[in-house]
């Protein structure tokens, strides 16, 4: 079974069938963690819908949501989803080359975004919106930030995988490493569909 | 550094080999051998939360007593609360699993060895960073719940010691409840299907369901109240519109599952001990385990009975009143199941089983006082008082700590080889059995009267003091049991009486394989065909029920080979789980010492720099150590 190999370590028994899922072990603890994110990011939506309304001091959502802007901010994730297919796609049929374009372009992609949230942040600040500002203020950038935290995360293991392949240790289970951090990236992604609807379209007042 | 670790990746990222010493047990990624560091280190937590129990209760033995200042005891009442619970009962759980399942389900290791390692290395210290608050200007004094605001007023880096230790410790848990499901799900030995697991290996399976989804929870929770704390966020900040109750719901969100996460595990201790010493299978097997899976899916619909008292007003309250009344029915159901099962049961008083006949009594009763919680009118009433304090102790003390001894005599000498003392045993049973029901009965009445929770003291014309003193001599009762219990483990390491394969003539498969079980733990892989496999390769059934032994030579019932036929590949160990684990702690120290105190008299400002650069460390630390993880070879040619 090459479920314990995990990438991690020796299998434990190679010839015993298991009373098993046939699902890959790996696969099985990332799903299960995905559902604890949902969890972890379902908290903090909560959270931003209770006092989206509720602001005291300082700007308004409406006031300083820039939707074009960030539509397109969106719109360059969810294509970082695409690329990460067609990485996957690559080194699934052992394509090494296509694989390190495809990758590093979704890292970039990443990039792109988080180099958006930032400029976003910056000039949220600049319109007086900060974290002591007000709930809603501490309620955005604490949904936003730990978002992006996660993408920042997602870009590092990307960069990692082109790393390990260039120097030729990804290994022969290299295509299930890079599906079980395809599936962390998509996760990321849809969770950023749904605060993006959430926090941006939904209309305040 | 990745680009060195490329060019020489055996010399910079080789196995540790140590099979002994000390270097052995931090390496170890042995689900064993973290199962023992695990038990061993709730254990002396337990007996820091139990020293300050006694200081609490000298406190409070007599009215207008200071043997500390009230500040102080905020901090004790708070830490015991917050010891006991994620450091003592939760762990200690967490170390029965990690040793039983991968026995008790016929596998050689849990699915991820060196996650494993990882989450120990983070319980622990993440406990040591709690208990360092003490001697870094004063330990958590908000309660084991921090209600918001008080969460945020008070002026010592307390509560930010709390938000930041429950996060490192969920993380902990969080990795820990990824390994045990996948383990239980995906390693079963051939043959040992869902519904022929070990009652034990279900309600782990449950409770590591209900870990997963309200970990992340609490994580919000504590994480929104660190912002608010050092950062200045207004998430429960009344005057900027934050919303205390916003605390209150998202803390029993993940607390009122937790409770569960707390004596599930103790529920399938009892669910294996029960029928081992009545010699008859556990009654009504599917529907014990249907209940404890009920028992998980309700339990995130009851959390508001906690917040009866806050005003959520009569349709809420009506509501929760309803699903806490109705979640009774599965534990009903598991109370029937353990009485049928010890019902004409051949028993066989030996201290396992007296410990799990004590759970099911004092959690009964514990269980009835939950009942009366769940009426609203009655609940008012009770709340804050010493009648609360009453009901968790019956259910968490009289509940999961028999529980956890009844393991700890029944399954330790599987993992050392020898048998813990029956007559010290026993004495610390009914030691242990009186002090508690004298701690903590006078509570129902204290309550009742009216005595409220969490003051550090009282005046003498309450008409309180009778029971108070009482409870006081409870308390040193049960200290005494445990001075009993650690008496007896050295007094049986030194005798070391054999305890062989299968000890209790037990019915599982741990008990098929040698005490303690060699580092692969089955040299063959069982086949599996029944329940209670083992106890079906000993036994038949005669036609009047009675179990009769399979006749010598008729099955190899006990022999088994304790060396393998082929060679089998155990996981190396490695520096790194532990490596990692050092980075949450550094980064923790990090934001406490970003917080400006407000201590009344000028303080100096935190030097924000030391405070990033020690973040800083800590997140390399952390990378390093995952980074290693990665690229380490798989085992060490």
């Amino acid at each position: 079974m090459s479920a314990s190999a995990q990438g991690m370590n020796a299998p434990l028994s190679t010839t015993e069938p298991h009373t098993s899922t046939g699902i890959d072990n790996a696969k099985l603890a990332i799903w299960g963690f995905l559902g604890s994110e949902c969890l972890f990011f379902g908290s903090m939506i909560t959270t931003y819908l209770l006092y989206r309304n509720r602001v005291v001091a300082g700007p308004k959502p409406h006031e300083i949501y820039n939707i074009p802007y960030t539509s397109v901010s969106s719109f360059v994730l969810l294509m970082s989803s695409l690329t990460m297919v067609l990485a996957l796609a690559a080194i699934q049929r052992g394509d090494h080359r296509g694989f390190r374009v495809w990758v590093l372009a979704t890292a970039f992609l990443g990039m792109v975004f988080i180099g958006g949230q930032v400029f976003e942040f910056t000039s949220f600040v600049d319109s007086g919106l900060k974290l002591s500002t007000s709930t809603f203020g501490s309620a955005f950038f604490m949904l936003t930030g730990f978002h992006g935290a996660h993408v920042t995360a997602g870009i590092l293991m990307l960069l990692s995988l082109f790393s390990m392949d260039v120097a030729g240790r990804l290994g022969p289970d290299g295509a299930r490493k890079v599906e079980l951090i395809g599936l962390y990236w998509h996760f990321v992604d849809i969770v950023w569909i749904v605060i993006f609807t959430v926090v941006y379209l939904i209309p305040t007042h | 550094m990745a680009t060195a670790a490329i060019a020489e990746p055996r010399r910079l990222f080789r196995r540790p080999r140590a099979t002994t010493g000390f270097w052995s047990w931090i390496t170890t990624v042995d689900h064993k051998k973290i199962g023992i560091l695990y038990g061993a280190t709730a254990l002396l937590f337990f007996l820091l939360g139990g020293l300050e129990a006694l200081v609490i209760r000298m406190q409070l033995a007599r009215p207008d007593q200071h043997v500390i200042s009230a500040n102080t005891y905020n901090q004790f009442f708070t830490m015991h609360g917050i010891t006991m619970i994620f450091l003592v009962v939760m762990p200690m759980g967490v170390a029965l699993m990690n040793y039983m399942i991968p026995l008790m389900i016929g596998a050689r290791d849990v699915a991820f060895p060196r996650l494993n390692a990882f989450s120990y290395w983070t319980f622990l210290f993440g406990g040591l960073f709690l208990y360092s608050s003490f001697f870094l200007g004063g330990a958590p004094d908000g309660g084991w719940f921090g209600y918001a605001p008080l969460n945020q007023t008070l002026p010592s880096h307390g509560m930010t010691f709390y938000s930041l230790g429950l996060q490192i410790l969920g993380v902990a848990s969080l990795a820990g409840a990824v390994n045990f499901i996948v383990t239980i799900i995906n390693m079963r030995a051939p043959g040992m299907t869902m519904m022929r697991m070990p009652v034990f290996i279900w309600m782990s399976l449950v409770t590591s369901f209900l870990l997963l989804f309200a970990m992340p929870i609490i994580a919000i929770a504590l994480f929104q109240l660190m912002f608010d704390r050092v950062f200045q966020a207004n998430f429960f900040n009344p005057a900027a519109g934050g919303d205390p109750i916003l605390w209150q719901h998202l803390f029993w969100l993940f607390g009122h599952p937790e409770v569960y996460i707390l004596i599930l595990p103790a529920m399938g201790i009892v669910s294996e001990v029960l029928p081992t010493f009545a010699r008859k299978p556990i009654f009504g097997y599917a529907a014990i385990v249907f209940a404890g899976i009920a028992i998980g899916f309700m339990g995130w619909g009851v959390w508001a009975h906690h917040m009866f008292a806050a005003g959520l007003g009569p349709v809420a309250d009506s509501a929760f009143a309803l699903s806490t009344m109705f979640i009774a029915v599965p534990t009903g159901v598991k109370i029937f199941n353990w009485l049928g099962t010890i019902w004409k049961g051949d028993l066989h008083f030996r201290t396992p089983m007296l410990f799990a006949l004590g759970f099911v009594a004092m959690f009964v009763i514990g269980g009835l006082s939950g009942v009366t919680h769940a009426v609203v009118p009655s609940d008012w009433e009770q709340t804050d008082t010493y009648y609360i304090v009453a009901h968790f102790h019956y259910v968490l003390f009289g509940g999961a700590i028999f529980g956890l001894f009844s393991a700890i005599y029944y399954w330790l000498p599987k993992a050392t080889g020898w048998m813990l003392g029956e007559g010290l045993g026993k004495l610390h049973f009914w030691l242990m059995f009186i002090g508690f029901n004298l701690t903590f009965g006078p509570f129902h009445l204290l309550g009742l009267e009216g005595m409220p929770r969490r003051i550090p003291t009282y005046p003498a014309d309450m008409g309180w003091n009778f029971w108070n003193m009482v409870s006081t001599i409870g308390a040193f009762t049960i200290a005494l049991s445990i001075a009993t219990f650690i008496l007896n483990v050295f007094l049986s390491r030194a005798r070391r009486e054999e305890a062989g394969d299968d000890p209790w003539d037990g019915r599982t498969l741990e008990w098929s394989i040698p005490s303690p079980p060699p580092e692969y733990n089955f040299a063959t892989v069982p086949l599996v065909k029944d329940r209670d496999d083992f106890w079906h390769r000993k036994y038949v059934t005669s036609p009047d029920g009675r179990p009769v032994p399979v006749l010598a030579g008729g099955a190899d019932a006990t022999a088994h080979d304790d060396e393998p036929h082929e060679h089998i590949h155990m996981p190396s160990p490695s520096y790194f789980p532990v490596v990692a684990s050092l980075g949450a702690p550094l980064m923790a120290y990090g934001v406490v010492s970003l917080q400006p105190l407000n201590l009344g008299s000028p303080s100096p400002p935190p030097n924000e720099m030391a405070s990033i650069a020690l973040i800083l460390v800590g997140a390399v630390v952390a990378l390093l150590g995952f980074f290693g993880w990665v690229l380490e070879p798989a085992a060490e040619e």
